[in-house]
């Protein structure tokens, strides 16, 4: 008998395991996938295509945008249920909670403005505007700046969170997709679609002091196409989806030289590490399957089939108990 | 030492002699799939990775996809070459003296093979180095199990050429062979491009390819490479070995094959 009641515990406990989160922007689902097993453990449902996804600071909430639904949606990771919808302005395509894990920046596509939103009171704080066709968001590690870059206009729009106006705006190649600041704050670095690079900046002055560019032997300059990016944990590296070019790139921080390209599937589109940062995980929209690499070699491992155009990937650890 | 096995010792290591003492053999071996590593598949580079297909667990490079299959061409060269040197011993006479010694035929036969695949076993060891040292690499894993995978598709192969050169009465004819069997053996197969690719061409090309014993030689050694047995290419592969070895040594039998004919 006391076996059947631990046979049943562990079959009603969730899987002890690190997780991929990965939404699938024309299935509107989310893949679950399996850290340790590299294969989807589960598939959730959510609102229409869903594209930018981040979890909450201990991890108990799931934050989801569900852009053609026009809405924010905060779901338990635990159970898949959805617990609430948030204001988050029309089509929200990407987000950035900010480090007092109460607040997120939305970037609206479709409305040129960045929705600023209180998760707790599930209230807009602010809304600001910033260039057409806003996509990119990021808050600095200090949490008092944030960053919109808008596609159309090509600018990073420099937000200070206090006040929540615009101080800055820096021009970058054509279509910004994606901003990051590097972990000590001191940068942020700005991928172009279409311009094909990475602009690299000085927070303290807004200054431009670089450009990554990139060049993939046979592959069509066209196709380098440079959008989701993330840095390695001890800064020295960033590792580049490049969309249809098929590639990750992995960059040199200091000398923002290219060290090696990296064969995933097709159209990759973001990347994320996993919790103990042994292994990165990208989405692949056209091919619909997620690329796992080993960050120690850079080598490609294994590609992971999910859903239709996987789109934003993140990342949570196993539980605590 | 019985007989049998100081045959097998002595015919090993006139094998091995004429493998380093022939250099420009070993380095046209290596050529070989040299020129179609870094000149064909530079060419058809697919820089934007080949579709997933078993044992592959991600998108690989066109290099990548044809290391095996440049492995089976080693293999098959270096099967029509053995083949070769026995119709060439046979004319020569060192073949005839061969033959005349008291042990079982087929023996002799077998040792010959063995000593043909080493030789391709150490061929392919040397490619896959200048391979790896380019740049196109195996899991570690993989440079274990491929050697038993390689030996198996050379036993295979050079049993194929022993079955042709019991056929061949003289050396010229062999060239017009060689056509006739290592150009269709080799591109209807797996080595160059996958078989669904094949089958997109027409169905008839992929069932033929399918069929060849130099596919499933080569999808042995493709999934030996990353570590993965393919039980139905290694049974294949086998019966093909059975098949080949029987027909050819039953060519070399004096009552019924060449010897009888030449009277």
């Amino acid at each position: 008998m006391k076996y059947l009641a631990c046979l049943i515990t562990l079959a009603a406990t969730p899987a002890l395991a690190d997780e991929a989160w990965v939404t699938n922007e024309k299935d509107n689902t989310i893949s679950v996938i399996d850290i340790a097993t590299q294969e989807v453990t589960r598939t959730i449902e959510t609102g229409e295509r869903p594209r930018g996804i981040t979890f909450s600071k201990d991890f108990s909430r799931v934050y989801i945008c569900a852009s053609d639904s026009n809405t924010v949606q905060v779901m338990n990771p635990e159970t898949g249920e959805i617990l609430n919808d948030l204001p988050s302005g029309e089509d929200p395509e990407q987000f950035v909670l900010h480090p007092d894990d109460r607040h997120l920046y939305i970037a609206n596509e479709n409305d040129a403005v960045t929705t600023v939103v209180d998760v707790q009171d599930r209230k807009v704080v602010a809304q600001i505007d910033v260039g057409i066709e806003p996509e990119g968001m990021a808050v600095s590690p200090d949490g008092k700046v944030a960053i919109a870059t808008s596609e159309t206009t090509s600018m990073a729009h420099w937000i200070d969170t206090a006040t929540h106006q615009l101080f800055a705006n820096t021009l970058v190649d054509s279509r910004p997709r994606h901003a990051e600041f590097t972990a000590d704050g001191a940068q942020l670095w700005v991928s172009a679609e279409i311009g094909g690079t990475i602009t690299v900046f000085t927070t303290a002055d807004q200054a431009e002091v670089g450009k990554v560019h990139f060049a993939i032997p046979g592959v069509n300059q066209d196709l380098i196409q440079p959008v989701g990016f993330r840095f390695s944990p001890d800064g020295t590296k960033a590792y580049v989806a490049l969309g249809p070019a098929n590639h990750v790139a992995v960059v040199n921080t200091q000398t923002l030289e290219v060290e090696k390209y990296i064969l995933v599937g097709r159209r990759v589109w973001h990347l994320a590490f996993s919790p103990d940062n042994s292994l990165i995980f990208t989405t692949n929209g056209v091919s619909g399957d997620v690329t796992v690499i080993d960050a120690a070699t850079d080598e490609p491992v294994k590609s992971i089939k999910v859903g239709r155009f996987p789109w934003g990937v993140a990342m949570r650890p196993t539980p605590a108990n | 030492m019985s007989a049998r096995l100081i045959a097998l010792r002595a015919i090993l290591l006139r094998e091995a002699l004429r493998f380093t003492q022939q250099r420009s053999r070993f380095i046209a071996a290596l050529v070989r799939p040299l020129v179609w590593l870094f000149v064909f598949a530079a060419g058809f580079r697919a820089a934007l990775g080949l579709s997933i297909t078993p044992p592959y667990q991600t998108y690989i490079t066109y290099e990548t996809y044809i290391l095996p299959g440049l492995c089976g061409m080693i293999c098959l060269f270096n099967g029509m070459q053995s083949s070769l040197s026995l119709v060439y011993d046979r004319e020569m006479g060192a073949m005839r003296l061969l033959l005349t010694s008291p042990l079982p035929r087929w023996w002799l036969l077998f040792a010959k093979l063995i000593a043909g695949a080493v030789v391709a076993v150490l061929q392919c060891v040397a490619f896959l180095g200048i391979a790896a040292i380019y740049g196109i690499r195996l899991p570690l894993v993989g440079y274990l199990a491929i050697l038993p995978a390689i030996l198996i598709a050379a036993l295979m192969l050079g049993a194929l050429g022993l079955l042709l050169s019991s056929r061949i009465r003289q050396l010229e004819n062999f060239a017009g062979v060689m056509n006739f069997v290592i150009f269709p053996v080799f591109f209807l197969s797996s080595a160059l491009y996958p078989l669904w690719k094949m089958r997109e061409a027409g169905p008839l090309l992929a069932d033929l390819c399918a069929l060849n014993p130099f596919t499933q030689a080569v999808e042995l050694i493709r999934f030996a490479a990353y570590g993965q047995a393919n039980l139905p290419a290694l049974g294949w592969t086998v019966l093909a070995f059975v098949l080949f070895a029987a027909l050819g040594v039953r060519g070399y039998d004096p009552g019924r094959g060449l010897t009888k004919s030449k009277g």
